[in-house]
């Protein structure tokens, strides 16, 4: 699967981020992943994502469950530490590793079948605790390792290769996230990079859970005629509603927005993002909208695209929990434990 | 037969009325007195309404099991009357609340019966209802006091500590101690003949349960990140490290928490965060009981075969399935060995009361990070919820924590490259590396088949030396796991072999089968894989009984699997009935089997 190293060479032309590395120095094991996988465009722009962020690979965490989706982590950023765990258990090894170290960014990478069925549970509680994390599911509705069955996010009436359409009500990432109080919740398509990789930056730079779900259809099980989850259907129904840019707290905000349509929002480590409203009336801030957008454009049979929500207000994991800035993992021993004196003291009252 | 400081008391409460306060003052004022005390509750799986017993076992002798008898029964619990009057020995007595006639307790002309009208006196000199059923509790303090002729100064110490907040309160419990301790004075000839008389045994010892004893082992070992999902009878071991760092680690500066406690969603997510948090640099652990370690089996194996530290207490209880939940057993012994599907093992530690359960805790840790494997401490329900007396924790200033083979940035730096798996020292512990280090540090961490320098395979011969690598790593265990404690004070061919909270009951075994000639030898595990020492000391043998609180023999099959200890010498004494093992079942055990012929 990920033995394979592609060649260490790169173009002197290649431009360089502000660490002064190329998009080569970001780049993973070439990927075993069927010709055509939407994944691999989600590779791309997870690449292009952390390369223009200026995250240093070493300070990244990418994690995993099982599944083809899992499998991603593999294929970005050799120099990142990557974590395929168990299937559907991705959030509590990131809840785990971001405890011990909050300095770190952490990407979680799952699937429909990883986060919507065996993972449920672990998804919800994530976004319960507002673990800052940005949290993609690679969505396609079917589980290809097994070969071709249907996933919980898979829609009624869809057809599989074989046998009967989906009658079950498909389970939406994003209005799950949403009634659950996700902090970001966005939509894209893996056939999309434009409208992905800033949705990706504002997911990875958002202080607290971040879900970016994309439309990643299987070349394999799920992308032939009848199907709701393959190239041409998504391409014809994918609707933006809210783009965004991402703005590096250096830079201005560039003023080439129609009055009434560019909406700044401050993340809080100081960056901005501007949504790009390409629905006038929606307000991305606000979550009845995002409620009645979904609903009604879901029951309208269009994909729902863009940033959907974002709060920026809620606390994130260690500030609930009012936890030291430092890293716990990097605490020197000697300030966690009082000492004999005191151990001795403390026992009075077991006396 | 009970004697001076040789009594056993059993109070028959009903759970959700307040009575653990009481039972505590009482408990506390006999070990002030200077004479070792057992503690240990009887209870419901319940928060309010069914039956309740606390046991007090005053032993002179400083024995740690329960007894088998009962010599002084409070019987508070109506519901309980009838079992609690057949449970008194001959001879012993029975106290009751006589403001209701109770015809039915007059029937046993083998015991004296203790009639105090509690309920009547507490209602006329204490008002509201919450408070004259405290009260009551505490004028049976009193009672017993007068009975066993206990030190009235030390009860009203206890108090002014216990209220030193609440002036107020402090009166009005010496006035219900008063109440009972001055009726029972007038209408009975205090003390019985069996009282409690002052000696000096208790000095440099306190009484603590297993679960409070561990979560602060946890954080004197510098344990950071903690998850769990609540689970009886663990929960008291988080609540405990909770109480410890809320006093000890919060930054005096800042207000800010040197520790994160995670209330998980379940026991899958607990595992997966303390692996995670492990992966990531922090000592990490999470508490819970069997039905817990069922549902982090898969996870255990991903943390054995990804080689991750992880710290788990099992605080057994009785099973299978729910089982008896407040009810004890050492009945996970296998599941926690072999955890996960595929071929595993897991180190396990067997404390025996709580002292073990503090000293184990930096060991568990230090061991899970110097072998890079989950590692378990096998606690019970006896050893996690009952007040045990130990000699009071010390603390060695000059620890350092054992982080084992992690390469710094600095040495990182210096290397060509990084290979997670590769045995470098021979003792098949490889090097790991920490996130957020240095680039050159960065791996792929997988449960997926992988080769020894940490990328994925599918190739038998590189799967194969990875397993094999472990199986070297496993006997490297059996050397820094804890030692056996052996003794082999008499010279003789047969033997008693046991582990954790069976210790206290075989070791009063052992001096009443001694009574009776049969001298034996004794071997108390502290740790899986066995150490040779293990090993050598059945070798030496020719019958040992092994003592354990589960029903299919599990310590005998592990003793036959890890170390092919001969079956044969290996004959089982077992206890499984949920309640503490103590000393009577052992020697029952041992005298049966010797019947049979199994004797040396």
């Amino acid at each position: 699967m990920t033995y394979i190293a592609k060649p260490r060479v790169s173009h002197p032309s290649l431009p360089r981020n502000e660490l002064g590395l190329t998009t080569r120095d970001y780049e993973g094991s070439v990927s075993t992943l069927c010709a055509g996988c939407g994944h691999d465009s989600v590779t791309a722009a997870l690449i292009q994502a952390v390369f223009e962020l200026d995250i240093e690979p070493h300070m990244l965490a990418k994690i995993s469950g099982i599944g083809c989706s899992s499998k991603t982590p593999a294929y970005f950023v050799n120099q990142a530490h990557g974590f395929n765990s168990v299937h559907g258990r991705m959030p509590s090894v990131t809840t785990g590793a971001n405890a011990a170290n909050r300095d770190m960014t952490y990407i979680g990478v799952s699937g429909d079948g990883d986060s919507l069925s065996i993972g449920a549970g672990q998804f919800v509680h994530a976004i319960r605790r507002n673990l800052n994390m940005c949290y993609l599911i690679e969505n396609n509705g079917v589980y290809g390792l097994t070969k071709g069955q249907f996933s919980a996010s898979a829609d009624i009436g869809t057809k599989p290769k074989k046998g009967l359409p989906n009658q079950q009500e498909p389970i939406d990432p994003a209005s799950s996230a949403l009634a659950l109080g996700a902090t970001y919740i966005a939509r894209s398509f893996s056939g999309d990079k434009e409208q992905l990789v800033p949705l990706i930056k504002g997911a990875i730079m958002h202080s607290g859970f971040s879900l970016v779900d994309v439309i990643s259809p299987c070349v394999t099980f799920n992308d032939h005629e009848g199907s709701t989850k393959s190239y041409a259907h998504t391409r014809e129904f994918y609707k933006h509603v809210a783009n965004i840019d991402y703005v590096h707290p250096s830079k201005e905000i560039q003023a080439s927005y129609a009055e009434g349509e560019a909406m700044p929002i401050h993340l809080h480590g100081g960056d901005t993002i501007v949504l790009r409203k390409i629905d006038r009336e929606y307000d991305p801030t606000s979550r009845a909208d995002a409620f009645k957008l979904l609903r009604e454009r879901f029951h309208a049979g269009e994909i729902t695209t863009g940033l959907l929500y974002v709060n920026e207000n809620r606390a994130e994991m260690h500030e609930l929990m009012q936890n030291i800035e430092t890293p716990l993992s990097q605490l020197p021993y000697e300030g966690l434990q009082p000492g004999s004196g005191e151990l001795r003291k403390l026992q009075s009252r077991y006396r | 037969m009970a004697s001076v400081n040789d009594v056993v008391i059993k109070i028959a409460t009903v759970n959700g009325t307040g009575s653990a306060s009481a039972n505590g003052l009482l408990r506390k004022s006999i070990f002030r007195m200077g004479v070792p005390v057992v503690g240990k509750n009887y209870f419901p799986s319940n928060i309010q309404g069914l039956p309740t017993w606390y046991e007090i076992r005053v032993t002179g002798d400083g024995y740690s099991c329960r007894s088998d008898r009962v010599d002084i029964m409070v019987a508070m619990n109506a519901q309980t009357y009838a079992r609690d009057l057949a449970e008194v020995k001959p001879g012993g007595c029975l106290v009751y609340d006589s403001t209701w006639p109770r015809s039915s307790l007059l029937n046993r002309d083998d015991i004296t019966i203790i009639g105090i009208p509690l309920s009547k006196m507490c209602n006329e000199h204490f008002d509201g209802a919450r408070a004259r059923i405290l009260m009551k509790n505490i004028a049976y303090v009193g009672a017993i006091a007068a009975l066993l002729d206990l030190d009235l100064d030390i009860i009203k110490n206890l108090l002014e500590e216990t209220f030193a907040t609440k002036q107020h309160l402090i009166a009005s419990n010496m006035e219900a101690i008063h109440l009972g301790f001055d009726y029972a004075k007038k209408s009975f000839p205090c003390p019985l003949s069996a009282h409690v008389r002052k000696m000096d045994a208790t000095t440099g010892h306190i009484v603590i349960d297993g679960n409070t004893a561990a979560g602060l082992g946890c954080m004197y070992a510098g344990a950071t990140v903690g998850a769990w999902y609540p689970i009886t009878p663990s929960t008291g071991l988080m609540d405990a490290f909770r109480m410890f760092c809320g006093r000890y680690r919060v930054d005096p500066e800042s207000g800010k928490r040197t520790y994160a406690i995670i209330q998980a969603e379940d026991e899958l997510a607990a595992i997966g965060m303390v692996l995670g948090a492990s992966w990531n640099g922090a000592r990490s652990f999470t508490p819970t009981s069997g039905p817990g370690i069922s549902l982090m089996s898969e996870f255990i194996g991903l943390g054995y075969y990804a080689e991750i530290p992880a710290v788990i207490f099992n605080v057994q209880r009785t099973g299978p399935s729910t089982g008896m939940p407040t009810r004890t057993q050492q009945c996970d012994l296998l599941s926690c060995a072999y955890a996960s599907h595929g071929d595993t093992k897991h180190v396990l530690l067997f404390p025996a009361d709580p002292a073990e359960c503090f000293y184990m805790s930096p060991q568990a840790f230090d061991l899970a990070e110097r072998l890079q494997t989950p590692v378990m401490v096998l606690s019970d329900l006896d050893i996690g919820m009952n007040d045990w007396m130990i000699p009071e924790l010390e603390w060695d200033d000059s620890y350092v924590p054992d982080r084992g083979k992690v390469y710094s940035a600095e040495e990182l730096e210096e290397m060509e490259n990084f290979y997670r798996y590769l045995d470098v020292d021979g003792d098949g512990i490889p090097y790991r590396t920490l996130p957020g280090v240095h680039p050159k540090g960065a791996y792929f961490t997988r449960g997926s088949g992988h080769t020894k320098l940490g990328a994925y395979t599918e190739n038998s011969a590189d799967y194969q030396e990875v397993i094999d690598r472990l199986l070297v790593k496993w006997e490297t265990a059996r050397t820094m796991v804890p030692e056996a404690e052996i003794s082999y004070s008499r010279f003789n061919k047969a033997a008693i072999l046991t582990l954790g909270s069976s210790d206290g009951a075989c070791k009063e075994a052992l001096d009443r089968l001694e009574g009776r000639d049969i001298n034996l030898n004794y071997c108390r595990v502290r740790a899986f894989p066995f150490t040779d020492a293990v090993g050598e000391f059945i070798d030496q043998h020719e019958v040992v009984y092994v003592v354990e609180q589960n029903r299919d023999a599990q310590l005998r099959t592990l003793l036959i699997t890890d170390i092919e200890a001969d079956q044969r010498k290996l004959v089982s004494v077992l206890h499984y009935d949920g309640m503490p093992i103590n000393a009577g079942c052992v020697v029952d055990g041992v005298l049966e089997e010797i019947a049979k012929g199994r004797a040396a």
